[in-house]
């Protein structure tokens, strides 16, 4: 298993996970997200090829009401 | 969902060449709205086709964990297909971090590249931190994107914002969901009397007369949020706010009567009248 944070709160994924099993985990595979891993942008197309590191810091979004 | 409002938007300006550019963009409509504040989603979409803007601003946050994903969501009732979707970086106080939230809302909206930047200075005012707003749309322009950025009412900073590539200026009217429509007309109309790109009253409008007036002023658009959300009928509101902006810039093309400040000027004939007694 590997310590990464997710939108700030911590969780333990399995090794060898990548993004896109975490993006089906959380129910989130086919929304309108956008996925960023320590900084940077993952890009939808690399969801199945990007892998998850102990101590990643994980940010996903969607878009809400504003102004 | 808001149909009597859809079959009444009629009005364009007379000029149907009167159309508003922004970068590579033009639309018909000089309103734009948020989609912040409404009661729920349903209410969000009725006015936002009542107000009949085009671009609707959107913010970027994270998604909460564990809620159910198949809630509805905002991008389903404002369908990036019928509506220019403005992502922006409201809630940012750093350069930084609101250049990685536009960069998170290109990817999200599949590569569309037109951003409203708003860095925030001070959380009381929510007055803009110019120095981190210029230097977030430096990062911004040079990675493609088309920036529409939130600003002072300062010409300065604006044509700073102009000069570096902005494709809109977005100076304040009054404090952001402030409600205290246009403060300083006079340094709006110098902003737009130097722009080249348009100019865009972003923030504080708090009625349609406030709309109207910015639009007689020679901006070329007016952005708001709360003033249409926060009305007790927004969708009325919404209405108001897409007529006063029509008249407005009706108003400003047409080209207003000169003021006479002392003296009355008679509409009516002062010949042929019937005998008078002397006054």
């Amino acid at each position: 298993m590997n310590n990464i944070r997710v939108n700030g709160e911590s969780c333990k994924v399995p090794g060898g996970w990548r993004v896109s099993d975490l993006l089906l985990d959380l129910g989130h595979i086919g929304g309108r997200i956008a996925v960023e891993r320590n900084g940077e942008i993952v890009p939808r197309s690399d969801y199945e090829q990007v892998s998850l590191q102990a101590n990643d810091n994980i940010e996903i979004v969607s878009a809400i009401g504003g102004g | 969902m808001g149909k009597q409002y859809q079959t009444e938007k009629t009005g364009q300006p007379m000029n149907d060449m009167d159309a508003l550019i922004i970068g590579e963009h033009s639309f018909h409509s000089r309103l734009l709205v948020g989609s912040g504040k409404y009661r729920d989603l349903e209410q969000t979409r009725s006015a936002i086709i009542g107000s009949g803007a085009e671009i609707v601003t959107v913010a970027i946050r994270r998604t909460n964990i564990g809620q159910n994903s198949n809630e509805p969501n905002l991008l389903s009732v404002i369908p990036p297909g019928e509506f220019t979707i403005l992502p922006n970086s409201a809630g940012c106080y750093l350069a930084e971090d609101a250049v990685r939230t536009l960069r998170l809302a290109r990817e999200l909206l599949e590569g569309r590249n037109l951003v409203k930047l708003e860095v925030l200075g001070d959380a009381k005012t929510l007055y803009p931190n110019m120095p981190e707003t210029l230097k977030a749309a430096k990062i911004l322009i040079k990675d493609g994107f088309e920036v529409m950025a939130y600003c002072s009412d300062d010409p300065i900073q604006a044509r700073m914002l102009e000069d570096i590539g902005c494709v809109a200026v977005m100076p304040l009217a009054s404090l952001i969901g402030s409600g205290m429509g246009i403060l300083n007309p006079w340094n709006i109309g110098i902003i737009i009397e130097q722009s080249h790109v348009p100019v865009i009253i972003d923030a504080g409008v708090g009625t349609a007369s406030d709309a109207a007036i910015a639009m007689e002023l020679g901006c070329d658009a007016v952005l708001m949020n709360s003033a249409i959300a926060h009305a007790s009928d927004p969708v009325r509101m919404a209405r108001a706010m897409m007529n006063a902006v029509i008249a407005g810039r009706d108003a400003f093309l047409a080209g207003r009567m000169p003021r006479h400040h002392y003296h009355g000027d008679p509409s009516s004939p002062t010949s042929g009248l019937i005998e008078l007694n002397e006054q």
